[in-house]
C-alpha cells in the first residue's frame, strides 16, 4: 500500500463506522442530503436525530479546523455565481434522486442496493462530464 | 441517548470526511478529472467506507431492531427510474463544478470560505425548492406501505 492511500482508506473507514453507529443506534441511514431534506416539515419525533447528527457534523468541522486545518483548505475556487449554480444542482438533484455520496454511495452500495449503485455510477459519470466540459471551456480555476 | 449517538455519528462522519480528503474540493475534482490529471486516490474512501459499513450494516440489520429506535428506517423504493437517474445526474454536475457534495460542504462551512458558504446557501435553497415544488413536507417518509410512497430517505 502506498502512503497516499492511507488517509483516504482510514477516513473512509471512519465514515463507514459513523454510518454504522447511526444505523445500529438510531436505525437511520447516514445520508446527509436526506438528513437535511427531512428537516423541512419534519414531525417532532423525527427532528431530533437529524438536528443532532447535523450538529455533530458541524462540530466535527470545527474540530477539524482546530486540529487539522489543512483538511479544510480550499485550493479550488470557481466564481461565486458558479458555486451558487452548483449548490442549486446539488440541493435539488439529491432530493430528486433521493440521495448523495453518503446515502447512495456509502450506505446504499454497502447494502448492494441496485438503485444506489445506479445512482453512484450516474453521479460519478456526470461529475466527470462536468469537469471535462469545464476543462474544454478553459476554466481557469481548474489549474 | 438517541441524540447522543446521532451526534457522535455526525462527529465521526465529519472527522472521516476531513481525514479522507473529501473536504478538499481540489482533490474531489481531481478524482473526477478522468480525462485530465486523474487522481484516483479517493476511490479508497469509498472502498474503506463500504468495506466497513457492508460488514457491520448487515449484522445490524440482522439484529432485529436498533438500540434506541423502534425500527430500522430504510427506503421502500426499489425501482430504478428516470427520476433517480435525472436527480443523480443533476447532483453529479453540481458536484463536478464545485468539488462539493452535501456532507463535505456542511463540514467545511465552519471555515467560512465565501465560495463554500454561497454553495451551502444555494444547496439549502435547492432542497427547499424541491420541497416547495412537490408541495409536501418530509412527513411522508415513514410511510412504508406503498413502494410508490416516496420516502425522502436516500438509498
Amino acid at each position: 500500500m502506498t502512503a497516499p492511500l492511507v488517509a483516504p482508506l482510514v477516513g473512509g473507514a471512519l465514515i463507514g463506522l459513523a454510518a454504522t453507529l447511526l444505523l445500529v443506534a438510531n436505525g437511520r441511514v447516514a445520508g446527509i442530503s436526506g438528513a437535511v431534506g427531512g428537516l423541512f416539515g419534519a414531525r417532532a419525533g423525527d427532528r431530533e436525530w437529524r438536528v443532532s447528527f447535523l450538529g455533530g457534523l458541524l462540530v466535527g468541522g470545527v474540530a477539524l479546523a482546530l486540529l487539522r486545518p489543512s483538511a479544510l483548505r480550499v485550493e479550488y475556487a470557481p466564481p461565486a455565481a458558479l458555486a451558487v449554480v452548483a449548490g442549486l444542482l446539488v440541493g435539488f438533484g439529491t432530493q430528486l434522486g433521493n440521495g448523495c455520496t453518503s446515502g447512495h454511495g456509502v450506505c446504499g452500495v454497502s447494502r448492494r442496493s441496485t438503485r444506489s449503485i445506479v445512482a453512484t455510477i450516474t453521479f460519478i459519470l456526470a461529475g466527470a462530464l462536468a469537469v471535462l466540459v469545464s476543462r474544454r471551456l478553459g476554466a481557469p480555476w481548474l489549474g | 441517548m438517541a441524540r447522543l449517538t446521532a451526534f457522535l455519528a455526525g462527529l465521526l462522519f465529519a472527522l472521516g470526511l476531513g481525514v479522507s480528503g473529501m473536504t478538499q474540493p481540489a482533490k474531489v475534482v481531481g478524482f473526477l478529472d478522468f480525462f485530465g490529471r486523474w487522481d484516483p486516490s479517493l476511490i479508497a474512501v469509498l472502498f474503506g467506507a463500504v468495506a466497513v459499513h457492508a460488514v457491520f450494516a448487515r449484522r445490524a440489520l440482522g439484529s432485529g431492531r436498533p438500540w434506541y429506535a423502534p425500527r430500522f428506517e430504510l427506503t421502500s423504493l426499489t425501482r430504478v427510474d428516470a427520476r433517480l437517474v435525472a436527480g443523480s445526474a443533476l447532483f453529479g454536475v453540481g458536484w463536478g463544478i464545485s468539488g462539493l457534495c452535501p456532507g463535505p460542504a456542511l463540514v467545511s462551512s465552519v471555515a467560512f470560505v465565501p465560495t463554500t458558504l454561497a454553495f451551502v446557501a444555494a444547496m439549502l435553497g435547492g432542497i427547499a425548492l424541491f420541497r416547495v415544488m412537490r408541495g409536501d413536507p418530509a412527513s411522508d417518509q415513514t410511510v412504508q406501505a406503498s413502494v410508490e410512497a416516496d420516502t425522502t430517505e436516500p438509498c
